[in-house]
């Protein structure tokens, strides 16, 4: 550490993000309910980071809950399942839960109403299992990382594996203001949780696992303590409640007090972190048999008339999440996940995916819609971000159409947590400014990638050309020398029967 | 119910915010100017509430003048309170009784010429008011450097409302009578005439600030109060302030030990001309200091060393307006120079290693 | 006076030859330049510009021969990108851009003819004699040259559909009191 590092370090302490308002409760202590079933369920076969899921299953057909009824296709994808049995009544286009409002593939699949599960597969130890046939399970079973980045958890485990980690995080932080879904669950499952974080170690191969939970969920860690007492390996760690803890970055280094690589991943450092919603799902698929079709998910915000914590089947429509719930008025935001992150809702009709954590119906006062101003240069953006960048100079950057200038100021490291929005005096959409660069310079990159891709196409076009060109041309060549050949053997011929005559 | 929203334009996270705006951060600046400005219309009299309202008014009228020349809305610029405070500050750095035109002139000069000329709020390079100040100052330093002793409200001889507006508007005709110098500008003229500091008969030192200096300059004592507030609101951080004042008062410490004679004492620097103002609330400007926190502590430490260079060996006996100018000149350098280290990656911006499995 | 003249027509020469030695020493190469631009093209040599090639274009537009406009299947982000190169500025509000299109089948009216497949400069229209004819989303470059080919008018240019993966977050409006 050089002397400049000293000095930062002093003056730069870790006062990284802020300290919003929690508004977790009384959301939090509600007990939890179960949605009543709809009549139609819209699951999208893309859920997750990665290619979509192949549908495998035709209109009309009967399918059973928690039958697959698509297919991980690639890579990098993840199975998706029917959340009830009924029959498939289309596989085609609905509305994403996404800002942009495009549409999504899905199936839909009308319920019956009798919930009849497929036959789960015969029940056995699965702590004897192999880590290789632990993760080829938790594929199966369709789970993604739940805590909203929705990456496939097989492959994370896998990888985890490779790289020989030795600490396994599991993420309670829920450092987003009104969730309260993980909450809930390591209150009221936290047995099953510590059993999936068994998996899961097996599966890794960690010798350890360390549950991070925000010290403002005291209930929540009290459950997970009394859980985990039998097992020596797995230890519950209050962390200081301050957004964004939930950040695998921050959550990491809060715990292991190191930074993770700009370029490097947390399993570089020997450590793999999961949500605690994916160790109880990974629980659910092999010690139950049931693949991810529901999760928990937080109603929430100041239009909602009873918030709490609903079991909701994946495909859901928020529009039948909210009625449930019941609306004091009309929200003037509908948001996806936390009011930091999440996205917002075109419409409510719009379904539930594997990643939703939480359903939010925000007062206009609640989201702060206020007009932007101009920059005041308060810094207050500065002193927020988590990452260490200067968002009010990327902003101004962008505004002005200089794309790689954000960059040199560190674009592609920031995490879009909202931190210095949130705080900006002015209310300039900094993250949307970011959001829009991010976005411009992929597409940038995609149409190099396609010229690049034409270019070798147009030059394969003109070897083709060029070898049909020259095949042509020996073919008239050969076939000139053959009629040559024929004209000659016909001479020849001819002269020997006139030398012949003649004779 | 939720039917029937729909929102058409997509729009980023946060849905949320922490709830701070401009015009509060500019109210709560003022709040915390209050008990100077108050003590000052005490000390000085009616002509100096008189000059604070019309130097505000010419502020706000300059910033009206561009909007409505560059055909922008009025009501979100005037109303953010930013001009307001421009005005205010500048008030507070003229002499209590200088002339209503030296306020006019100078805060129609803040807003148009130091302000929106640059591209309004937020794009300025140099604190408004005290470009205005130094323009003013430069332009006629009789008017500007025309100090009266106390003369508080209710004592003899201290002018009514009406008189404190005559004064204002018409010139004193009795200012000759009552008229002072300030510790700073007697000091420079002992100097200069060969007296030295020893023998030279300066005025009392007041922390309160019972003496003669501009409207709103004199008390350290309630500017010191009104700074911390601040820091305490979290509307600045302690960084600028404290650079400032510790880069007045080393040079200060070490030259007055090694030469009593030329050199005024450190508390002296601390206690006379704008210093408290300048640190707590000139220099913390946001839009012409450094944003990180290294880099306000370079510009405080700057603007301090500057003021006392100024002060101890420059043609004017204050500095700190010249001091600060010169330094939110050097703050496009520093915020390129001095930049936040990056989670994960070294202070040259290059990823941290990966350590070896 | 005389020590002003001459102190003002040294300086004079000395900047000048400085400038004129810059000009000479940092001269930039043309061939780089066209190199740039040809990299930027989208590199099908579809000839709609009316030169021999991509090469040909770039070089033309490099020499000034050509405006940065004449490509018509790069659109007005080529446009920007090369007046960005060649520090030009070029109005690009009177182009009318509805972003990147494609060649689209209209299955119904194709009547299996073949001759868009020859005309394609990427190979990217796949089919034989007497079959529907189908264009490769992902190899159309958008040159068109298809569309002028088709004697049944069953080639379209259609706008590149955006997808959830290819959508871009749009630049934010701004407030009453613009800021940069």
């Amino acid at each position: 550490m050089g002397l400049m590092e000293k000095i930062f370090a002093l003056l730069e302490p870790a006062h990284w993000g802020v300290h919003p308002d929690d508004k977790k409760r009384p959301a939090a202590d509600a007990p939890v309910r179960r949605l009543p079933l709809p009549e139609r369920l819209y699951v999208p076969l893309q859920q997750h980071i990665g290619a979509a899921a192949r549908p495998i299953v035709l209109t009309g057909q009967k399918v059973k809950k928690g039958e697959l009824i698509a297919e991980a296709q690639g890579a990098t994808s993840a199975a998706i399942h029917a959340p009830t049995s009924g029959k498939v009544v289309a596989v085609g286009d609905v509305t994403a839960p996404h800002p942009s409002g495009l549409p999504v593939a899905a199936i839909t699949i009308e319920a019956d109403g009798e919930e009849a599960w497929i036959d789960a597969a015969p029940a056995q130890d699965p702590f004897s299992l192999s880590p290789e046939e632990i993760a080829k399970q938790v594929a199966a079973a369709g789970i993604v990382g739940l805590g909203g980045a929705t990456f496939p958890s097989a492959l994370k485990l896998g990888l985890a594996k490779k790289a020989k980690i030795h600490t396994l995080i599991i993420n309670g932080g829920e450092c987003e203001p009104y969730l309260s879904c993980d909450d809930r669950l390591m209150r009221d499952a936290s047995p099953e949780i510590v059993a999936g974080i068994r998996l899961m170690l097996i599966a890794t191969g960690a010798q350890r696992a360390l549950v991070g939970i925000e010290d403002n969920k005291p209930e929540a860690i009290a459950a997970m303590r009394e859980a985990v007492r039998p097992r020596r390996e797995i230890e519950v760690k209050p962390v200081p409640a301050r957004y964004p803890m939930g950040s695998e970055k921050h959550l990491f280094s809060t715990l292991m007090g190191q930074e993770v690589p700009a370029d490097g991943r947390t399993t570089d450092l020997g450590a793999l972190v999961h949500n605690v919603g994916t160790a109880h799902a990974v629980y659910q698929a092999l010690g139950k048999g049931r693949p991810l079709v529901e999760r928990l998910v937080t109603v929430n915000g100041g239009a909602v008339a009873f918030p709490g914590n609903l079991l909701v089947p994946i495909g859901a429509l928020v529009e039948d999440v909210l009625a449930f719930a019941g609306l004091k008025e009309t929200p003037a935001r509908l948001v996806m996940g936390g009011p930091m992150m999440g996205s917002l809702l075109p419409h409510a009709r719009v379904p539930i995916i594997k990643g939703s954590s939480g359903i939010l119906a925000l007062t206009a006062q609640e989201a702060g819609i206020a007009p932007a101003g101009p920059c005041i240069r308060c810094s207050s953006c500065v002193r927020a971000c988590p990452i260490g960048l200067l968002p009010l100079e990327m902003a101004a950057r962008i505004a002005a159409g200089a794309l790689s200038a954000a960059v040199d100021y560190g674009l592609k490291d920031c995490i879009a947590c909202g931190c210095c929005a949130y705080v900006c005096p002015s209310r300039i959409p900094l993250v949307q400014y970011f959001n829009h660069a991010k976005g411009e310079l992929a597409a940038q990159a995609r149409a190099q990638l396609r010229n690049e891709a034409a270019k070798r196409l147009a030059a394969a076009r003109a070897e083709r050309l060029e070898r049909e060109a020259k095949e042509k041309a020996e073919a008239a060549a050969r076939r000139k020398a053959e009629r040559m050949a024929q004209k000659a053997a016909e001479a020849a011929a001819a002269a020997a029967k006139q030398a012949e005559e003649v004779a | 119910m939720s039917a029937g929203l729909a929102t058409t334009v997509p729009l980023a996270s946060p849905h949320a915010h922490a709830g701070s705006s401009v015009s509060w951060v500019m109210a709560k600046v003022m709040l915390a100017l209050t008990p100077a400005t108050l003590y000052g219309f005490w000390l000085y009299g009616w002509p100096a509430v008189h000059l604070w309202w019309i130097t505000i008014a010419a502020a706000l009228l300059g910033e009206a003048f561009c909007l409505r020349l560059m055909r922008r809305p009025l009501r979100p610029a005037l109303f953010d309170g930013s001009a307001a405070l421009t005005g205010w500050l500048l008030a507070l750095s003229l002499p209590p009784w200088a002339p209503a035109w030296l306020g006019v002139l100078g805060g129609l000069f803040a807003t148009i010429v130091a302000k929106q000329l640059f591209g309004g709020l937020g794009q300025n390079l140099f604190n408004p008011a005290m470009v205005a100040r130094v323009a003013l100052l430069v332009s006629f330093p009789v008017a500007m450097t025309q100090w009266i002793a106390p003369v508080p409200l209710g004592s003899a001889g201290a002018p009514d409302f009406a008189e404190g507006l005559r004064i204002t508007l018409a010139g004193a005709p009795s200012l000759d009578a009552i008229a002072s110098a300030s510790l700073l500008g007697h000091a420079k003229t002992e100097l200069s005439r060969g007296v030295d500091l020893l023998q030279a008969n300066l005025p009392a030192l007041s922390f309160v600030g019972e003496r003669a200096g501009s409207l709103g300059e004199t008390s350290a004592l309630l500017l010191l109060l009104g700074g911390i507030a601040l820091i305490l609101m979290r509307i600045i951080t302690w960084h600028i302030p404290a650079a400032m004042l510790v880069g007045l008062a080393l040079p200060a410490l070490i030259a007055h030990a090694l030469d009593p004679a030329r050199h005024l004492s450190a508390a002296t620097h601390l206690l006379s001309g704008a210093a408290m103002l300048g640190a707590f609330f000139i220099a913390t400007d946001y839009v012409t200091s450094p944003n990180t926190r290294l880099g306000q502590l370079i510009f405080g430490l700057g603007c301090g060393l500057l003021t006392w260079l100024i002060r101890s060996y420059g043609g004017y006996p204050e500095g700190v307006a010249f001091a600060v100018l010169l330094m939110n000149a050097a703050t496009p350098a520093i915020d390129r120079l001095i930049r936040p280290r990056i989670y994960g990656r070294d202070l040259k911006g290059r990823p941290l290693e990966i350590p070896e499995a | 006076m005389i020590a002003a003249i001459l102190s003002l027509t040294l300086l004079g020469l000395v900047l000048g030859f400085g400038l004129g030695f810059a000009a000479r020493k940092f001269h930039v190469e043309t061939d780089a330049k066209v190199a740039e631009i040809e990299a930027l093209m989208p590199g099908s040599n579809c000839g709609q510009c009316g030169f021999p090639g991509c090469a040909g274009a770039a070089a033309a537009i490099a020499d000034g021969s050509a405006p940065p406009t004449i490509c018509p299947p790069g659109g007005k982000a080529l446009v920007e990108a090369i007046a960005k190169l060649l520090g030009l500025s070029v109005d690009t509000s009177a182009l009318a851009d509805e972003g990147p299109k494609i060649a689209v089948v209209q299955e119904e009216i194709c009547i299996g003819c073949c001759r868009c497949l020859k005309e394609c400069p990427t190979d990217a229209i796949i089919g034989a004699a007497k079959q529907i004819h189908s264009v490769l989303r992902e190899a159309c470059t958008g040159c068109a040259k298809c569309v002028a080919r088709c004697p049944t008018e069953a080639l379209r240019m259609e706008p590149v559909p955006v997808t959830l993966q290819h959508w871009v977050w749009p630049k934010p409006e701004r407030g009453a009191p613009a800021w940069a």
